[in-house]
């Protein structure tokens, strides 16, 4: 047992040093009060559609969420918008279409089946448009930084005035928890930016919390169902390992041996 | 230790029971997700329905769209196609169908383009009824799409569809 | 083996015993007389060989669904996750399989190191077991580059990058494997045909594995040599098959956490971005599990030399056998070894995390003494060790120490004598 114990210690530090050694960064990140976080976790359906609307009024005008469809807004265990909601939201939106019969490209509203329209027609126009700064597609952006919903959290709450010593370019802003301080989209959110339509005051931090929620839904939508499954397969495994264990002490009654 | 512990365990073994019946159970359940993922995903089941612009199709023409990744026929019939579609005895079918039910705007004609046979693609204005005439197999159809002769079972099959308005069809 | 005597009951299996004995083959299975006190440590082979079939059933699975090309890849990856029927569940038991594959692995051969399983008559099943290891590495290495993210890509640029180490043809060889100017599209296509090889190139070594350990039959917690079949041992079928199970279930609640709860913290945040042939991330780190032997690399200053001693620290695990001259195998009774051993554990351990760290100030200095110290170990500790240690008294059978005394033979008897007439 002591071995065993020594062998999780050392294991834990391995694990550590492979997934906290961002020296870089000092600042410690704000930690947001996150619904869908715990054993049961589950994403607040009224929080993503307001973080819905914060990406589309704000953020959706350089980042693209290219892997999800306007359909996704229904489906269970996301925003959850009826299909009539979900239907009208698509259909503010043009796409391209086609060829049609005479082998002409067409717009058309877009459709449920249809990915979310985005910005910019490519990576070249969307970095041209932002001063070289490529604005990175939103989908998996929560997976793809480490310390996911809270460090773009912290980001959208970190923005402040550069201490003194140091100099920022046209176009670069301070904000102390980007990788070396020094980011190049400005700070995206203001109070009362968007008007909430269920009344929530729209204060930086809501709308924060609330577009974070969305991208984390964004970024793994089967989130709720992952959650109860885990709960489920577990409480399994662990009936089935006791019914085990009894059946090994029977069986292994049989000869005069311990396990 | 030799004979004694070959004998199977025993029978009215209640814990050896239980534990056979939950793995069996568990097993069960793990065992769907491995099979249910060869099912039509989300993005395949969304694409269910498709819109069809039919303003340039002439009388007697007809046209081809994909649905579903399977074609579909779409018939502006004339008025003599329609008449022989709907003055065949029912009794004369072997797959009885009134074309009304077939054909609720009498003048087109939506089907699958599917023989019922083995699933081969039915040529147009062909075969004994100048309609759709199978090559796989020899399956004619009329000008209703039912089946008259040859091996196919069934008329081929008319998918729902609606007229969104006088020049579009939503089929699905 | 001794199992000639076999003869199936019904007419039907003694027809078709006689002509493919494939039931002969299954008696075998059950009646394998293995070591009565084998301790949990020993329940890991079962547990790698349902990792094995769980990567490879899962893994057809997600072949069916991904597409490998450097420009769908990416995307494929996230139609998974987003719209194959449990297609999330299903990576995500393929990516932390690969984990807790490795987590199984390095238990079972530091099982082996402990208790001495790799020495005579069991050389081959140790070698066939490095062999498999290394094939695991292959293959978990290519399937880290499949889903084209910024890991994926780097990770399968800095690795491949390792051949251009060798001399004169260096540069041909790295171009050979890329089959290009640098890591893109045919090295996706190769990598995804070879990593949907390998596993079965691993299940064929597999068997090899089990049936050259069938020969001499299993080690034990002892290291002695026992007889077969005798009160020393017990028919495989059920008492090591119930008690393998027990322990995979509770391996599956560790697996289960992760999968359901943390699925990935194993991964690196930069591989949920496409791969970018331009951008390097700041932090290039393998998989956890290759750590180790990325801090060998890094602790020797020479591009060639580095490449080599990171291969030879996998070849001296080969040659082991040969380098432990002791007799005796459980570290039981094995005092010094004992103390060794650990060193050798946490040497391990601190190589993985200096891996991890970035190749600098001290952390080089540490990696650097920690590699010589592991080829150290390997190179001159063992076999001095085995020549000068003194051992201690071995028993002469299982049933003495785990009974502590005399086996009673009687009472075991009479105890399944009132089973039978139970």
């Amino acid at each position: 047992m002591k071995k065993f114990l020594k062998i999780l210690f050392f294991a834990s530090l391995l694990l550590n040093a492979n997934y906290a050694n961002s020296a870089e960064n000092s600042a410690k990140l704000l930690k947001g009060d996150w619904s869908f976080k715990s054993f049961f976790g589950k994403f607040d359906r009224a929080s993503l559609q307001r973080g819905y609307q914060v990406y589309n009024e704000v953020c959706a005008s350089c980042h693209s969420v290219k892997y999800l469809s306007y359909r996704n807004l229904m489906e269970k265990g996301g925003p959850e918008f009826t299909e009539e909601e979900a239907k009208a939201i698509a259909s503010n939106f043009e796409v391209t279409d086609g060829p049609n019969s005479t082998g002409e490209m067409f717009t058309r509203p877009a459709r449920l089946s249809d990915k979310f329209v985005m910005p910019y027609a490519n990576d070249e126009e969307a970095k041209s448009a932002n001063g070289g700064a490529y604005p990175p597609d939103m989908s998996v952006l929560v997976k793809a930084r480490k310390g996911g919903a809270d460090y773009i959290y912290s980001l959208l709450l970190g923005y402040e005035d550069p201490p003194v010593d140091i100099e920022l370019d046209d176009g670069v802003y301070y904000n102390k928890f980007m990788y070396g301080n020094k980011i190049k989209m400005s700070a995206p959110l203001s109070d009362d930016i968007v008007e909430y339509s269920d009344g929530t005051k729209a204060t930086t931090e809501q709308m924060s919390k609330d577009v974070v929620t969305f991208l984390m839904w964004a970024a793994e939508p089967h989130l709720e169902q992952r959650h109860k499954f885990g709960f489920r397969v577990i409480i399994y495994l662990v009936i089935i390992s006791i019914l085990v264990y009894f059946s090994m002490k029977k069986i292994w009654s049989r000869i005069e041996s311990k396990v | 230790m030799s004979e004694s512990d070959k004998k199977k365990p025993n029978r009215r073994d209640f814990i050896l029971t239980a534990t056979t019946a939950a793995g069996a159970v568990g097993v069960g359940a793990a065992v769907w997700p491995l099979i249910d993922q060869m099912n039509p995903d989300a993005s395949v089941k969304a694409l269910a329905s498709t819109e069809v612009d039919i303003s340039g199709v002439e009388p007697g023409q007809s046209i081809t769209v994909l649905w579903r990744g399977k074609p579909v026929f779409i018939k502006r019939r004339t008025q003599e196609e329609i008449d022989s579609a709907r003055s065949v005895d029912l009794k004369d079918l072997k797959h009885p169908e009134k074309d009304e039910d077939r054909a609720k705007n009498p003048e087109w004609l939506v089907m699958l383009g599917v023989c019922t046979h083995l699933g081969c693609v039915p040529l147009t204005d062909k075969g004994d009824y100048n309609a759709w005439f199978c090559p796989c197999h020899g399956s004619h159809y009329d000008t209703s799409g039912r089946i008259r002769k040859g091996p196919a079972p069934t008329n081929m099959e008319v998918p729902k569809y609606v007229f969104l308005n006088s020049k579009t069809i939503k089929i699905g | 083996m001794s199992d000639h005597e076999y003869q199936p009951s019904s007419r039907l299996g003694k027809w078709f015993n006689d002509r493919l004995p494939l039931l002969t083959l299954s008696n075998h299975l059950q009646e394998y007389p293995t070591p009565k006190n084998l301790n949990y440590w020993w329940t890991f082979g079962g547990i790698l060989t349902f990792c094995l079939i769980t990567q490879i059933i899962t893994g057809i699975i997600l072949g069916m669904h991904y597409i490998a090309h450097a420009d769908l890849a990416f995307e494929s990856v996230e139609h998974i996750m987003r719209d194959v029927n449990y297609g999330w569940l299903i990576r995500y038991v393929h990516a932390n399989g690969a984990s807790m594959f490795f987590l199984a692995v390095y238990i079972h051969i530091f099982r082996s190191l402990y208790y001495g399983s790799y020495k005579s008559p069991r050389e081959v099943i140790w070698i066939i077991g490095m062999i498999i290891y290394f094939l695991m590495m292959a293959t978990a290495f290519m399937g880290y580059v499949l889903p084209w993210g910024q890991m994926s890509f780097w990770g399968a640029t800095v690795i491949t990058n390792l051949f251009s180490a060798i001399p004169f043809i260096g540069e041909s060889v790295t171009n050979w494997l890329w089959g290009g100017y640098s890591v893109d599209n045919p090295t996706l296509t190769r990598f995804f045909s070879l990593h949907y090889l390998l596993p079965f190139l691993i299940l064929g070594l597999v068997i090899l594995h089990i049936w050259a350990l069938h020969v001499p039959g299993n080690n034990n917690p002892i290291g002695i040599d026992i007889k077969k079949p005798s009160k020393d041992t017990v028919p495989f079928h059920p008492y090591i098959v119930i008690k393998d199970l027990f322990a995979l279930l509770l391996f599956l609640i560790v697996f289960a956490f992760f999968v359901f709860y943390s699925p990935n913290i194993l991964g690196h945040a930069d591989n949920y971005i496409e791969a970018d042939p331009l951008v390097t991330p700041a932090h290039i780190v393998p998989e956890w599990y290759l750590l180790p032997f990325y801090a060998i690399l890094r602790s020797v200053p020479d591009k060639l030399l580095g490449v080599i001693a990171m291969f030879a620290s996998i070849f001296v695990l080969v040659i082991l056998p040969w380098l432990d001259t002791s007799k005796v195998r459980s570290a039981i009774f094995r005092p010094i070894y004992k103390q060794f051993y650990w060193f050798l554990v946490a040497d391990v351990l601190i190589l993985g995390y200096m891996g991890a760290m970035p190749a600098e100030g001290a952390y080089l200095i540490i990696a650097r003494v920690a590699t010589a110290y592991y080829f150290l170990h390997f190179l001159v500790i063992l076999p001095v060790l085995g020549k000068k240690e003194k051992t201690l008294d071995i028993p002469l059978s299982i049933t003495e120490p785990v009974l502590g005394g005399f086996p009673n033979q009687a009472a075991t008897k009479n105890k399944q004598n009132n089973r039978e007439n139970l």
